[in-house]
């Protein structure tokens, strides 16, 4: 029997094994080497990268990625949270199809989802037109290759993402302790500051972990809704492969980049650890 | 289920605005590729003629070949190794770290993954072309099925294993006779989901592909076509795009819940 689990894990393990862990492991090791004369990969042993990147130059992109993936989280959240309320207080029977309707989106092009907020955004665009021709406005305003655009961008790929998360964490309250709270003379405001808010923490943190990592490495959405004026840490890393060519220097990039997506997975999961152990203390 | 109280009503009017930021930009773009002056400022009439100059554009046409071979590929190689992984790892609770290594290439950013890949294959000096996009897409894509397929297991009654083996099935039989019917609309589910991935995956795509126009594939045909500038006929391609990304998943969905009932 256990030869027979292993020869199924065999050939997926061997797959994300050679095209996985070594490729990643790659990235870790290429960061200690220095870029060569005509942008290979001198195999000479150097901290220099490490030391690079906090530089401020590139200190301050980090900063500013953060900025806006922090943005677009908050966003999220404020859309997301009401959002999946409604969908867990429906019968049973239609919140599925209402959250399979959240996920669709994702499943489709994420270029082409992108591209639609250049055509609402641009200045000839939609949301300008429309404005123009209310009279609401006599100038176009300025919505596109901005930060407002960027976040707009990054919270329309992935709110979903934290509908999704706020939704499984939402839907394991039953309705008995915020009826609880509510006999015992909270308003409901307050019922929800002090009984619901803290039971969905798990949620909110695994939502919000989410949209940040895929933020703030986040490629395409800085590129197109950026107009390619801003650089977030995605577009930094894709320049010191294709433009700048210098390809430790990236991977050194790409790795701090992991390290920061594993410290905040790692944090969220002691969390939901912790608030789970506290729950079993008090039941 | 009617809006008792006000709260109640506020949080469906919300839940209405979300679908609409979801859905709005999309249903922007299908209206827009039927204008004919294809420009969002005003409707000059109904017309298909974007269409057909997408029909006549060869680079489309050759972007979009390339991308249904690979995603093709990369579909049938995870959809085998993807369904076989989730077999073993059902056999048994698995290992945290192989729980971990299955949901690390979901969550690892595109970019990360994309220069891992592209440094690896350089390493090798592994010539790049459409077969190093399989590669590639395969990895993402055996961990989306592999996690599609497990939740069919959820459901699984393992005694009905025990019970073919106990009398007298062997093992292929069993997982032919057995397994694989309780578990198909699982498999044939998340199949049509790495397609939908693989045939919309952009920057790994992009990374891996190598220099030179031969192995360019849709999604980077289209991204090369928005860096140009907004112009009608990518409206059209979205159109098509989401059209049939729609159909996938709604039939993915379909099938993974008549297991459930």
């Amino acid at each position: 029997m256990t030869s027979n689990r292993l020869l199924l894990l065999a050939p997926g393990l061997a797959w994300l094994t050679a095209l996985l862990i070594i490729p990643c492991g790659l990235i870790f090791v290429l960061g200690f080497f220095e870029r060569g004369v005509y942008g290979g990969i001198d195999y000479t042993l150097t901290t220099e990268n490490f030391a690079r990147a906090v530089d401020p130059l590139y200190a301050g992109i980090f900063l500013y990625s953060a900025r806006i993936a922090l943005t677009a989280v908050v966003f999220s959240l404020l859309i997301g949270y009401p959002a999946a309320t409604c969908i867990a207080k429906q019968p049973k029977r239609r919140q599925m199809p209402l959250l399979i309707l959240v996920m669709m989106p994702f499943w489709s092009n994420y270029l082409i989802r992108t591209y639609a907020w250049i055509v609402l955004l641009n200045r000839e665009g939609l949301i300008n037109g429309a404005l123009t021709k209310l009279g609401a406005i006599s100038e176009p305003l300025p919505l596109l290759y901005n930060d407002f655009a960027i976040v707009t961008g990054l919270v329309y790929g992935y709110v979903p993402f934290m509908i999704l998360a706020l939704y499984s964490s939402i839907s394991k309250l039953g309705p008995e302790l915020a009826e609880a709270s509510t006999d015992l003379g909270a308003d409901s405001w307050r019922t929800f500051l002090r009984i619901t808010l803290p039971l969905t923490l798990p949620g909110i943190a695994a939502g919000s972990v989410f949209v940040f990592v895929l933020s703030i490495g986040n490629f395409v959405t800085p590129d197109l809704l950026g107009g390619g004026k801003r650089t977030m840490l995605g577009n930094l890393i894709y320049d010191q492969f294709l433009t700048a060519r210098d390809w430790p220097f990236g991977a050194t990039l790409a790795f701090l980049l992991v390290a920061l997506m594993m410290v905040l997975l790692t944090c969220q999961a002691v969390f939901v650890h912790r608030s789970a152990t506290q729950e079993e203390a008090r039941a | 289920m009617s809006a008792a109280n006000p709260t109640q009503r506020w949080l469906q009017a919300h839940l209405g605005l979300v679908y609409l930021f979801l859905y709005g930009p999309i249903i922007v773009l299908i209206v827009l590729s039927f204008n004919r002056a294809g420009l969002p400022t005003a409707w000059t009439g109904f017309s298909t003629e974007w269409y057909g100059k997408l029909a006549a554009n060869t680079k489309i046409i050759n972007a979009v070949q390339n991308s249904l071979i690979v995603a093709f590929a990369s579909t049938a190689i995870s959809t085998v190794i993807g369904t076989l992984l989730a077999m073993g790892m059902e056999a048994r609770r698995p290992h945290p770290a192989l729980e971990a290594l299955v949901a690390a290439p979901m969550i690892i950013p595109d970019i990360v993954l994309a220069i891992a890949l592209l440094s690896f294959f350089s390493l090798l000096k592994m010539t790049l072309g459409l077969h190093s996009i399989i590669l590639a897409h395969a990895v993402f894509n055996i961990a989306f099925v592999c996690t599609v397929v497990r939740t069919r297991f959820k459901h699984f009654d393992r005694s009905i294993v025990e019970a073919s083996i106990d009398l007298g099935a062997g093992a292929f039989t069993t997982f032919r006779r057995v397994t694989l019917p309780v578990i198909a609309p699982g498999v044939i589910a998340a199949a049509l989901l790495a397609f939908t991935l693989s045939i919309d995956e952009f920057i790994i795509a992009y990374f891996t592909a190598g220099p030179g126009s031969s192995s360019t594939t849709f999604p980077m045909q289209i991204y090369a076509m928005i860096r140009f500038g907004v112009t009608p006929e990518i409206n059209a391609v979205a159109t098509i795009v989401m059209g049939v990304s729609f159909v996938l998943v709604f039939l993915s969905q379909r099938l993974n819940r008549e297991v459930e009932a």
